[in-house]
């Protein structure tokens, strides 16, 4: 699995003065990580951007408790992830001093890491400077103050209860004084059947000014119960970050703790992992696209599309065990071998899933009822996609196309010719459009995986690695990239899992989008990103 | 017009007798007369997220798809839970959740039925009770009428859940 050391970024540093330090226990060598200094933490953001990576994640870690030195205070680390369309992605990692630690924001450069800064401030008390925005943001008003979720002093195990004090404490929302301005209220218990959030909005007359977001109301505390498990028990938890991006997930953890451990899947466990986030995507974009036409009641397309996502459920029930494909990952391969004849009913289906979805795309093209709706509803400019960094199809919808299949090439996909759908308008029609291209690429790649389905093992036997020992994935799910990070403490417990979501970068992308749309329109410009709040809030 | 008129007689009906068990059928028809004794064909249920991952949802909305059409048995999701007869649960009730579940289980008119769906609805599920940012399972905030296992639990196990509350 070791690909050459990737030294590239290493060296763009090295040419701006910034020294960094390749770090031994982290796999995989072509997305290393590098140690850079506390002070050089914002230029060397700065730098990355300039050279035209985009930001990844940024989160913390506390050193682990085998790297604990007698009568030392614990180290605490930040990390930061960087990818490049060509040289792939590279980790920088700086250790924070002192008992106050603090950290310089790089939010003037990656605006989309102000909510992971955030996190790391509700979550470790790190004191980032220059941030735009330092109200808590998981940590909701009622937390008691001196709560931090992560940090290795902190009682994980027992409910946290309210602080009294502070239950009626409201968050400090973005403030509009104009008197032509209301404001509207949502949630977080919203009309439907959909995860719960918070949505601020003010409207003149009936367009939006402004929304803004207020999410972590499902946070549980993943991460930190995802300490001292084992791998495979921590898989079970992976496949529930976000239950309709399972697969995702799941692999991208595994794929994170075989990194870490150095071992190879066999390539039919690889192929079988293919299929099954690639029926993920089209089963998802399939609901959406049905319910983004129910939002502007063309009930005709909501009624065919739960069909269609219907009879795929069925099918993995059947095949995989699942209706929604849970547990079907395990770390080191697949949990389920398809056979003959298996192989047969999912190509299929496959085949004529795709051929109808083709026949009402042609209705839904042809519907003038819904084309006015969703054309030029919810734009995002490419500009702000770029800047943003907006991921998965959302991002393809508006001129910004990171694909980590094509460009980290994980395996099954090295051996394919992935093509993807670039858009440019980025509104609620070109994301829908986006959906259905990825539907057919998705079907036309099921197809040419299960044709070419290598024979051999479906699992390779886990062994944890040494303590100490960290590996970082980065999958294209449906939604976008899922970069998960792992690193094994003693016992061949993990220590700490850090995952990032797509939606916890899109979801800035809809409150771009959402501006001067009419707000009876918010519901299907929402549904066109389709964020989680589960990956979100963790 | 002419080929979604098309499209729909092509596909026909396709709601079934849910699930090939004739235990379904009987399951059927038991919800339509007890909704019709005590709800007069109209239960409104209020889903609250709880803390789920959302795959209890997507279940959810598969229950309204054309092959289990919950409604044809009266059943309907409302978006408010002034009118609702019936709250139904997911997730494990997460600390940043538990205020906002028991304001809306306080706003809804009695009987206040409540069913918790899904595994983490029971023991908290994968996320763990010995979890600083899980209040509890969902009968340690509300009372609860009945619980639903599964991981999700299938459109049809939730019809059965369904009907298992009402008929108590
Ligand atoms: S029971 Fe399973 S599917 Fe439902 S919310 Fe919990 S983890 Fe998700």
């Amino acid at each position: 699995m070791s690909l050459l050391s990737n030294t590239w970024f290493a060296e763009r540093l090295g040419d701006h003065g910034i020294h960094s330090e390749y770090l031994e226990d982290h796999h995989p060598a072509h997305m290393p990580c590098l140690e850079i200094r506390r002070l050089d933490w914002a230029h060397a953001a700065e730098e990355a951007k300039r050279l035209g990576m985009r930001l990844v994640a940024i989160w913390a870690a506390e050193a682990g408790k085998h790297d604990v030195k007698a009568g030392k205070r614990r180290a605490l680390y930040t990390y930061m992830a960087l990818a490049h369309p060509e040289h792939r992605h590279a980790l920088l990692r700086t250790e924070l001093r002192g008992d106050n630690p603090q950290i310089h924001s790089i939010s003037q450069h990656y605006i989309a890491a102000y909510r992971m800064e955030r996190t790391m401030q509700d979550m470790f008390d790190i004191d980032v400077m220059d941030t735009p925005d330092n109200r808590p943001w998981l940590k909701h008003e009622h937390w008691p103050e001196s709560a931090y979720g992560l940090l290795h002093t902190f009682d994980s195990k027992t409910p946290l209860q309210s602080d009294p004090e502070r239950l009626d404490v409201d968050y400090d929302y973005v403030p509009c004084d104009s008197e032509c301005a209301y404001e509207i209220s949502v949630g977080p218990v919203h009309a439907g059947i959909i995860e719960p959030g918070h949505f601020r909005f003010h409207a003149v007359g009936e367009k939006i000014l402004n929304m803004e977001e207020r999410l972590g109301y499902v946070h549980k505390g993943i991460e930190r119960a995802m300490k001292g498990r084992t791998a495979s028990d921590g898989l079970k938890l992976a496949a529930r970050v976000s239950g309709d991006a399972t697969v995702g997930h799941a692999w991208s953890f595994a794929q994170a703790c075989e990194y870490a451990a150095d071992i190879n899947i066999p390539a039919r466990a690889s192929y079988i992992r293919g299929v099954l986030c690639e029926r993920e995507r089209i089963a998802n974009h399939i609901g959406d696209i049905g319910a983004i036409c129910n939002d502007a009641a063309f009930a005709f397309m909501h009624g065919q599309c739960a069909r269609l996502r219907e009879d795929m459920a069925r099918l993995h029930k059947e095949a995989f065990g699942h209706r929604l494909l849970m547990d079907s990952l395990v770390i080191g391969g697949v949990a389920h071998d398809i056979d003959d004849a298996t192989c047969q009913k999912i190509m299929q289906q496959t085949l004529d899933i795709a051929e109808e979805v083709e026949r009402l795309r042609d209705i839904y093209a042809d519907t003038a009822s819904i084309q006015q709706r969703v054309i030029g509803a919810g734009i995002v400019s490419i500009e702000d996609a770029k800047d943003i960094g907006l991921l998965g199809f959302v991002g393809r919808a508006s001129g910004h196309y990171p694909d980590e299949r094509i460009e980290e090439a994980y395996a099954p996909y090295d051996a394919l010719n992935i093509t993807i759908p670039t858009g440019k308008l980025g509104g609620v029609s070109t994301r829908v459009w986006v959906r259905f291209e990825e539907i057919a690429n998705a079907s036309r790649i099921i197809i040419q995986l299960l044709e070419q389905l290598p024979k051999g093992n479906i699992q390779t036997p886990w062994t944890a690695p040494e303590a100490g020992m960290s590996g970082f994935a980065s999958i294209e799910s449906w939604r976008g990239e899922i970069a998960a990070w792992v690193r094994f403490g003693v016992d061949e417990k993990i220590d700490r899992y850090f995952v990032r979501d797509p939606s916890a970068i899109n979801w800035l992308g809809l409150e771009l989008a959402v501006r001067t749309v009419p707000v009876p329109d918010f519901p299907l410009v929402n549904k066109s990103f389709n964020c989680s709040y589960a990956g979100n809030d963790l | 017009m002419l080929r979604i008129l098309h499209q729909i007689f092509k596909v026909g009906t396709i709601t079934e007798p849910l699930v090939p068990s004739e235990a379904f059928e009987v399951v059927g028809a038991k919800l339509q007369n007890t909704i019709k004794q005590r709800f007069r064909g109209s239960l409104a249920i209020r889903l609250v997220d709880a803390g789920s991952c959302n795959g209890c949802e997507l279940e959810i909305h598969a229950a309204n798809n054309a092959y289990y059409d919950i409604e044809r048995f009266g059943i309907h999701f409302t978006a408010s839970p002034r009118f609702a007869d019936m709250l139904l649960v997911t997730g494990p009730v997460s600390i940043n959740m538990k205020k906002a579940l028991e304001m809306t289980y306080n706003a809804m008119p009695t009987p206040k039925l409540v069913i918790a769906m899904g595994d983490c609805t029971i023991n908290c599920g994968v996320f763990g009770q010995d979890n600083y940012a899980i209040a509890g399972k969902v009968e340690d905030i509300i009372p609860v009428d009945a619980v639903i296992a599964g991981c999700p639990p299938s459109p049809s196990d939730l019809i059965q859940g369904i009907l298992a509350t009402l008929t108590v």
